[in-house]
């Protein structure tokens, strides 16, 4: 029954589980829908979704299979595939570059047909794999530094290609790249919490048996608190076109800090050029997965350390006016800059490293909105030694 | 379904229809109910209009910073027993007495069914709702120490709450039913601040409302005020006798209503100047 409905809505970006899909029919099966539309709307409502910034798509699926009107979306979001290789660095002068794209991309296109018929034997081909639609782990995880997003409908795809978006796709798939050197860098970024605060929970060996000694072998057991790093770290990372030639580097930097467990928390938000209204959730940044940067302002305490990533270098009017952020239909009221000064009256310790090499800081495009940005924020190259002098300043007292 | 596990709402909780039906479904499919929503719309209050409209029992299961999930589960008091062996106090050889249930223990061995609320879910470590997904699924835990397994004789009416301070991990959420719980609009909120204080004079109630409604309105405040800073203002105000006229304008007791000093001096300029740059 209805089992159009459950591919359409994993289709339209809503990753409903067999699991959950085996629950609704469940409670259909209990009459708990009643026998009305309205009854199975609510059903689907609270069974299928799982956060309320997705009712929004439950909504439009609905409307779009039960009375018929047209979804207005320009693609499908279920993914069939990221391909893992072929990095194609953006030339930001070359004017030439859309042909050229096109061209990469019907070969890239050819490459991707043989590798599915390649897999056809192998399963696990290693990062060769490609995923298939509708199964399993895809959807917004794949990533790599650059690639085709082929979607289509349902499982047998009339491949379509989604040329000109982000190329900075989703961070988290381990790529095995050199990401050690970083973390070591990372493992500097640390402040203990002082013996004053918290609750005694760990056992003083030493002081236990003193205490045992001193009282004739009686058992005395002694407890003391654990020492902490209280290190919240706040990584904003730019996925601008113009950071393409710089995604495997940011990647690292990435790994480095998701992996280093150390800090008491981590939170990683994107941006477009600029910081604006909303931070992305994803590298992609797809509307929709965002957070209201007020909410990150009002949320993360000043306590956190932020690093700003990204090359700083845009037109003056994106960081200086209103209406700045160029992403169509995100008019913002308040310009760039006063955002990042926002950042800069909420937080104590902030540096922005950039991954453009310091001696052409002042002598390329987008100069005047990097030198501004480096008076607001303390700014260093994006190399390993850029990145120790960094959390040098973001450790000083 | 048992006609007499329908959740209906209670005298005392004003209860949309749709979270009505998310908790029937729950109850029914025998899932957790994930509830979300800004803090103070009632997420809490929930659990126990059920438990009082079911006439069941209720474990509150709070959640804090520390909690891990084998708090909920049970305890094995090591240091006690060490103690009771040097001074030869108590039932030593028997563990059984060394171990402690905690508030999932607890609904899992009650007799009769319980409602249980884990209140703010998302306020411990990020790791800790997956550490409880066997628990919630089957139900059961086994004892290490007594080589015992718990299980639920009647499985609980689980309500679980979460302020969206951290996002859940999707194994768990795949595993609940959720409802949002949206700010009630002024239609709604007439209605919970009549469920609460009968009938009150319309014209405090409208005004203090507008007031409120403003507030919600400044996008700059750190923390809003919710329905029950709403209903312990209005019972301020009541009591105090304030006129009517000055409610709008003074804004008495704001205290009740915001509780950042930050807050409160940011509102003020907004009431001025129509704007504030204090928050930052």
């Amino acid at each position: 029954m209805f089992l159009e409905f459950f591919y359409l809505l994993r289709a339209r970006g809503l990753s409903v589980s067999l699991n959950e899909w085996m629950m609704l029919v469940e409670a259909m099966d209990k009459g708990l829908g009643g026998s009305s539309l309205t009854g199975f709307y609510h059903l689907c409502k609270s069974i299928l979704v799982k956060s309320e910034s997705e009712y929004d798509k439950l909504d439009a699926v609905f409307a779009e299979y039960f009375s018929g009107i047209e979804f207005r979306e320009d693609l499908p979001e279920e993914f069939l595939k990221w391909l893992n290789e072929d990095v194609r660095v953006r030339d930001i002068n070359d004017k030439t570059m859309m042909d050229k794209f096109l061209l990469e991309l019907d070969e890239l296109l050819q490459r991707f047909h043989e590798r599915m018929a390649e897999q056809k034997e192998r399963h696990d081909g290693g990062n060769y794999w490609i995923g298939t639609g509708g199964t399993s782990t895809m959807g917004h995880s794949g990533y790599h530094e650059s690639g085709i997003r082929v979607g289509g409908e349902g499982r047998h795809k009339s491949a379509v290609q989604v040329a000109g978006e982000r190329h900075f796709s989703d961070f988290r798939q381990d790529t095995i790249l050199d990401i050690r050197q970083f973390q070591m860098a990372f493992r500097k970024l640390r402040q203990y919490s002082s013996r004053m605060e918290g609750d005694k929970t760990v056992l003083d060996i030493d002081k236990t048996i003193e205490e045992t000694s001193d009282s004739g072998g009686l058992l005395k057991i002694v407890y003391d608190k654990p020492r902490k790093n209280t290190v919240k770290l706040l990584l904003l990372i730019d996925s601008d076109g113009s950071m393409m030639p710089y995604s495997s580097l940011c990647n690292r930097l990435f790994q480095a800090a998701s992996k280093s467990n150390h800090f008491k928390d981590l939170k990683v938000y994107y941006f477009h050029n600029c910081i604006f209204d909303y931070l992305y959730t994803s590298p992609m940044c797809k509307r929709g997965d965002w957070v209201d940067t007020e909410w990150v302002l009002r949320n993360l305490d000043g306590e956190y350390k932020v690093i700003f990533v990204g090359d700083a270098t845009m037109a003056p009017f994106e960081l200086f006016r209103r209406g700045g952020n160029n992403v169509i239909g995100l008019f913002n009221e308040e310009p760039g800059i006063d955002w990042l000064r926002k950042f800069k009256r909420r937080y104590k310790k902030q540096i922005w490293l950039n991954p453009i090499e310091e001696q052409y800081w002042d002598n390329l495009y987008g100069r005047e909105t990097l030198l501004e940005i480096s008076e607001l924020f303390p700014m260093f190259e994006l190399t390993l030694d850029g990145l120790e002098k960094g959390i040098k300043k973001l450790l000083v007292k | 379904m048992n006609k007499m596990d329908f959740f209906q709402g209670s005298e005392t909780y004003v209860v949309t229809e749709e979270l009505k039906n998310a908790v029937n479904v729950a109850i029914a499919l025998q899932k957790p109910l994930l509830i979300k929503g800004e803090p103070g719309t009632g997420k809490t209050m929930l659990a126990e209009s059920i438990a009082e409209s079911l006439n069941k029992p209720l474990l509150i299961w709070s959640v804090k910073s520390t909690t891990k999930a084998q708090d909920g589960l049970y305890l094995y008091d090591t240091v006690q027993r060490l103690y009771d062996s040097q001074f030869g106090e108590g039932n030593v050889a028997d563990i059984k007495h060394y171990v402690k249930l905690g508030k999932l223990g607890e609904a899992f061995v009650a007799p009769e069914q319980v409602v249980l609320l884990i209140d703010e879910i998302d306020k411990a470590d990020l790791e800790f709702p997956n550490d409880l997904l066997w628990e919630l699924d089957k139900m059961e835990f086994f004892i290490n120490e007594t080589k015992q397994t718990v299980k639920a004789a009647q499985r609980p009416i689980v309500i679980i709450t979460s302020n969206a301070e951290k996002e859940l991990p999707d194994a768990f959420l795949r595993r609940c039913i959720f409802h949002y719980i949206e700010f009630p609009d002024k239609e709604k909120m007439r209605e919970i601040i009549t469920v609460h204080y009968g009938d009150l004079e319309e014209k405090l109630v409208s005004e203090a409302m507008e007031a409120f409604y403003e507030l919600r309105g400044m996008r700059e405040l750190q923390k809003k005020p919710s329905t029950s800073e709403l209903l312990d203002w209005l019972s301020a105000l009541m009591i105090s006798g304030v006129s009517v006229e000055k409610i709008k304008q003074e804004m008495p007791y704001i205290g009740v209503l915001l509780k950042k000093n930050q807050d409160i001096e940011v509102m003020q300029e907004i009431r001025e100047k129509g704007y504030s740059l204090k928050r930052w």
